[in-house]
This record gives C-alpha cells, sequence and structure tokens, in this order.
C-alpha cells in the first residue's frame, strides 16, 4: 500500500512507565478512509497508543507514520492531519460551549468572526446550540462527548482518534455519538476508534485490532476474527424437555459435532464444523430433527459474538 | 436513525438529535486557514484565561483581598514594634509588601498549568499546530493583568493609609511595570513546575516551600543592615531583595539603577532557563 491508501502504520510500538509495559510492541497498518476498531480491557494499552500516534507521547522503541509523515521526527506535519478526542472530555469546563470551540477556532487560525460563525454552525449540526452558553461545567456526559467531536473537526482532519468515545454513556447518547462516526467516516475522515464494547467494534469497525497486555493477539475483520474461534452453533429450544436426548443423538450423528446440554432443560447448542457452510449445516440438522418428529418452538443459527472471541483471545473474565 | 425518533419535548435534559446533513457541509468545508501566529495564539490563551476570570471571578478576589490583608497585617500589627510607628514603616513597607504579595500569588499560575493537564484540556492544545509555548505565555498574560489589578489596589489602599510616593507618578509606575516584568519571568518557574508535577497539591506544597524562604529571606520587611553579619550578604542579592530595592527606589524618586539592573538580568535569567525547561517539559510530557 503507498502513503495515499494506509493512514498508520505502526511497527514495534513501545512504551513504558516506570517498571510497567504499557504497549509492548504493537503492529498497526489502518487503512484510510474507514474506521478501524482497537478493542481492548482496561489498561490492555489503548490510550497509550493512542497517544503515542497522536504525537502527545514519544514511543521508547519502535516507529509509526501516520500518512507517511514520522510522528517522531516530522510530528508537525502528523499533527496538521489528525485530531484528538481523548477519553476524558479534553474542554475547558469553566468556558460555555460557544466558547470553547471559538477559542479551538481562533488557534487553528481563524479570525474573529469565522471563528464565532464555524462554532455555532457545529453547535447546530451537533444539536447543542441550546446550551452554546452554559458553561460545560453543567453539560450531560452525552453533551460534552458531541462537543468534544465538535472540537475534533473544526478542521475535517484526515485521521480523527477517539479514545473510548462512548464509554459510560447511555444507549441513546452512545447511538447518537455512532450516527456521527458514521458521517464522519462518510466524508472521507479515517476513524481510529479505541472501545472495550465488542458491540461497538463490530457495529463501526471495518477491521479490529484486538490488544491485551499491551500486544496486539488479533487483527482482521469482525467477520475473519469470529470464525477464527469457531464456525459457530445451532442453538435449540424444543416443545418437550423428554426429546432432548434424542435430539442430541440425532444432531450428534446430522453435523458430526459435539452437541451440548444447557441448564436449560429444553435447550440444547451444538457446534457447527468448520470450514463448511453454516447454512446448510443448519438447514440439514433441522431437517433430521422434523424427521425423527422432534418438535422444535425455537432455534437460532450463527457466527459466535465478538463477546466469545473476545474472551477466547484473552482469556480473562474481568474483560 | 432511531434516535431522531427519541426527541421528546417533556424531557428539557434530553439531547437535541445530531443532524447529519448539516454535519455533512461541516465537514466537507475543509479549507484550512493559515496557522496563527505565535503571538495570536498566545493573545488567543490570554483571552481565555480573561474569560475564566469573568465565569470564576472568585480567583480574582483571592488574589486581591490576599495582598490587601498582608499590607493591612504587616503595617499595623508589625510597624509598631519594627518601626515604632505606623506611618514610617508603611512609607518603607508598600513597596516591599507589594513584591511579596504579587510574588506569592504567581504560584497560582503553577496549579492552573497542572489542573489544565489533569483534565485534558492539554492534550487538546498539544495536537494543534501552534506555537508551542503559545498556552503559557497566554497564562501568563492573563496573570499579568491580574497583578497590575493586584498593584492598583495594593498602592491605592497604601495611599489611602497614608503613603505617599516622592518618586511621583512616572516613578510608581515604572516601579509597577518593573514588578510585572518580574512577576511574569519568575512564573516561569510555577509553569515548569505545573508541568512536571503530578498534581496541584504537589505544586502548591513545593511552590510555598520555595516561596516562603525567598519572600521572608529579604528587605521586604526589615532592613537587613538589622541582621547577622554572615546573614546579610546572602539577603541582599537575593532576586526579591534586588527587586524590592528597584521598586522602593522607583517609588521613592531615588532611583538605583544597579537593583534595577540586576532585577532585568534575573528575569531574563528566569526566562531562559524555566521557560526552555517549561517548554521541554511540555513537548515531552
Amino acid at each position: 500500500m503507498t502513503n495515499r491508501d494506509t493512514a498508520i502504520r505502526a511497527e514495534g510500538l513501545v512504551k513504558h512507565f516506570k517498571d510497567i509495559k504499557a504497549v509492548d510492541g504493537v503492529d498497526l497498518t489502518v487503512p484510510a478512509g474507514t474506521v478501524y476498531g482497537v478493542l481492548g480491557p482496561n489498561g490492555a494499552g489503548k490510550t497509550t497508543t493512542v497517544r503515542m500516534l497522536a504525537t502527545l507521547l514519544r514511543p521508547d522503541a519502535g516507529t509509526a507514520s501516520v500518512f507517511g509523515h514520522d510522528i517522531t521526527t516530522d510530528a508537525a506535519a502528523v499533527r496538521t492531519q489528525v485530531s484528538l478526542t481523548g477519553q476524558y472530555a479534553s474542554l475547558d469546563e469553566d468556558l460555555t460551549g460557544v466558547e470553547n470551540l471559538v477559542l479551538l477556532s481562533r488557534l487553528y487560525g481563524y479570525a474573529k468572526p469565522a471563528a464565532r460563525s464555524r462554532a455555532e454552525d457545529l453547535l447546530d449540526a451537533f444539536g447543542l446550540s441550546y446550551a452554546a452558553g452554559k458553561q460545560v461545567k453543567s453539560y450531560s456526559g452525552g453533551m460534552r462527548r458531541r462537543l468534544d467531536i465538535a472540537a475534533s473537526i473544526i478542521i475535517t482532519p484526515k485521521l480523527l482518534f477517539l479514545d473510548e468515545p462512548t464509554t459510560g454513556l447511555d444507549p441513546r447518547s452512545r447511538n447518537q455519538v455512532w450516527e456521527v462516526v458514521r458521517t464522519i467516516v462518510g466524508e472521507g475522515t479515517t476513524v481510529l476508534l479505541t472501545t472495550q464494547y465488542l458491540e461497538e467494534a463490530d457495529q463501526l469497525a471495518g477491521r479490529i485490532a484486538v490488544i491485551d497486555t499491551g500486544k496486539v493477539i488479533a487483527e482482521g475483520t469482525p467477520g475473519e476474527l469470529k470464525s477464527s474461534v469457531g464456525a459457530g452453533s445451532i442453538r435449540l429450544r424444543l416443545h418437550h424437555s423428554d426429546q432432548r436426548e434424542h435430539a442430541q443423538r440425532v444432531l450428534a450423528e446430522a453435523l458430526g459435532a459435539d452437541v451440548e446440554l444447557d441448564d436449560d432443560p429444553v435447550a440444547l447448542t451444538a457446534l457447527l464444523k468448520p470450514g463448511e457452510d453454516t447454512a446448510t449445516q443448519g438447514s440439514h440438522a433441522l431437517g433430521e430433527l422434523a424427521r425423527a418428529g422432534i418438535l422444535v418452538d425455537d432455534f437460532s443459527l450463527g457466527q459466535p459474538s465478538l463477546d466469545e472471541v473476545f474472551l477466547a483471545l484473552t482469556d480473562r473474565v474481568d474483560a | 436513525m432511531a434516535f431522531t425518533e427519541t426527541k421528546t419535548k417533556s424531557d428539557p435534559d434530553a439531547p437535541a438529535p445530531v443532524e447529519k446533513d448539516r454535519l455533512r457541509k461541516l465537514l466537507a468545508q475543509s479549507e484550512r486557514p493559515a496557522a496563527p501566529s505565535a503571538w495570536a495564539a498566545a493573545r488567543t490563551f490570554g483571552w481565555r484565561s480573561m474569560l475564566k476570570i469573568k465565569h470564576v471571578p472568585e480567583q480574582l478576589s483571592d488574589i486581591l483581598v490576599f495582598p490587601i490583608l498582608m499590607l493591612l497585617m504587616f503595617t499595623y500589627l508589625f510597624g509598631g514594634a519594627i518601626a515604632g510607628g505606623t506611618g514610617d514603616y508603611l512609607q518603607f513597607l508598600l513597596p516591599g509588601i507589594m513584591v511579596m504579595s504579587i510574588a506569592m500569588t504567581t504560584m497560582y499560575t503553577g496549579m492552573s498549568v497542572n489542573i489544565d493537564i489533569q483534565k485534558g484540556v492539554t492534550d487538546r492544545f498539544r495536537t494543534l499546530p501552534i506555537w508551542r509555548a503559545a498556552p503559557m505565555v497566554g497564562y501568563l498574560l492573563a496573570d499579568v493583568f491580574r497583578y497590575a489589578a493586584a498593584g492598583v489596589i495594593m498602592f491605592g489602599t497604601g495611599m489611602v493609609m497614608g503613603y505617599r510616593p516622592a518618586g511621583g507618578a512616572d516613578g510608581v509606575l515604572l516601579g509597577i511595570a518593573l514588578l510585572l516584568v518580574f512577576a511574569f519571568s519568575f512564573s516561569w518557574l510555577w509553569t515548569w513546575l505545573g508541568v512536571i508535577t503530578r498534581s496541584e497539591k504537589t505544586v502548591m506544597s513545593i511552590s510555598m516551600s520555595i516561596m516562603f524562604p525567598m519572600t521572608f529571606l529579604s528587605n521586604v520587611m526589615v532592613d537587613p543592615s538589622t541582621m547577622p553579619g554572615w546573614l546579610q550578604p546572602i539577603v541582599k542579592n537575593t532576586p526579591i531583595s534586588q527587586l524590592v530595592d528597584g521598586v522602593r527606589g522607583l517609588f521613592d524618586g531615588n532611583v538605583q539603577s544597579g537593583a534595577v539592573t540586576t532585577t532585568l538580568i534575573w528575569c531574563a535569567g528566569f526566562i531562559a532557563v524555566f521557560g526552555f525547561l517549561t517548554v521541554r517539559a511540555y513537548n515531552r510530557k
């Protein structure tokens, strides 16, 4: 890939804090024009990685470039391409919403009237004009987050870092942030998004890197990550609990795979064979059950959830 | 999509929906203004600090009330004991106590710097393509305004209490100007501390342990010739003492050009050393 279609290329990034290795050799290649998810539990090194890429921290080892500009030797050029919405809203709480945006617009070089109109347009677009004159102190979490993102696009960046943009938000605010992210990417900005939430990565990201204890432990599209753990499963609820053992035998024969009995006395789960089409295996299983006279109330067929992927990869209960 | 329908009139705290079309239009305007000059960026940060004074006026009252208390306390409590009378003592004390109070209030700058870093505001500033020292110079510009206000109020209070400057208006203005130049330069020590320390409390305690000996080991309250011989050369040559000599001379119409020059050299030194350390630490943070 040339510089033009690679937004970030990082090789072996390392950062220590005293004797803690926060980031321990991270490699990333982020294609331009997409949402790239960096997924990991608390303390995995996501924020430190983002801070290095955004030129806020110098790596102890390794190299990285943003649109071809080295983050250490050419930091000033990187800063003209990126903007960062940090994990904690980087706003001045004493100032009002509009003052925050005017301040930053002025610092980007807008003259006073232009800064003012840019600030007001952004507040309008983000549905915040009703709170423009209020101190940011009084904003809710969702409002702060939106103002923070608004501040990040005063100048449309080529690359936007969003560090846990929805942590601590209620579902409605979270959906709004997702809409904003999709809109921003739709206009050609590359977004690097860190998150602890698998659903968020699944919803937004085209590719995902899973980070744990400072290392990338898996990378790929959400689909690739899911299939790396297993082919998925078919989950059934039967009409009669006394047919369950019969159903287990039928399924084991039909699919040639393990069939587990769930805690629920009418439910059972059959693992599908990797490498074969999920839909074919599912229909075949249902057909065999029907032929055996077993009544099925409900069934679901699917790939493993990212949750399962994540737990399998990180092998941690607290994730 | 569903979120646009969740807006209800009954919930005043409900955020208004994001308007995607307007957002798209704003994103599409990608023309970029030229980066602001170093001075314009610093002035913008100064404007920010002035806005903070507007929104949180208490911070100004701290800085104005403390100097007046110092002036009243030292004049009326200690004046009699130190100089045998409050009137003569005020004549001696006023320039020095102005230096002392304002020098002590410079400590707040370090705390503001530190709080901004803790809160993450600094992260945003550091990703902007601006002059790296601009945020610091901005704090200091607004602070100089506060010191000027404190200086004027102290001087006015002094006049009410009976102080009369023999140096006239010119002398007083030059004296206050010298004091402000010193406050601006000396503050770089605090900006550096603000950047390198972990919490505002640490900034405060380190600042106190520097400021107290520095202001008391001086000629602010008493003439150093009353001190033990071994102490005199130390006390006479601290930057605070030199500044007090300079300001007092200008106020009294008895200009000590040596002290003024030495003060200005100290100022240049503070800016060179701590300005450099501040910007370096800030960039490496």
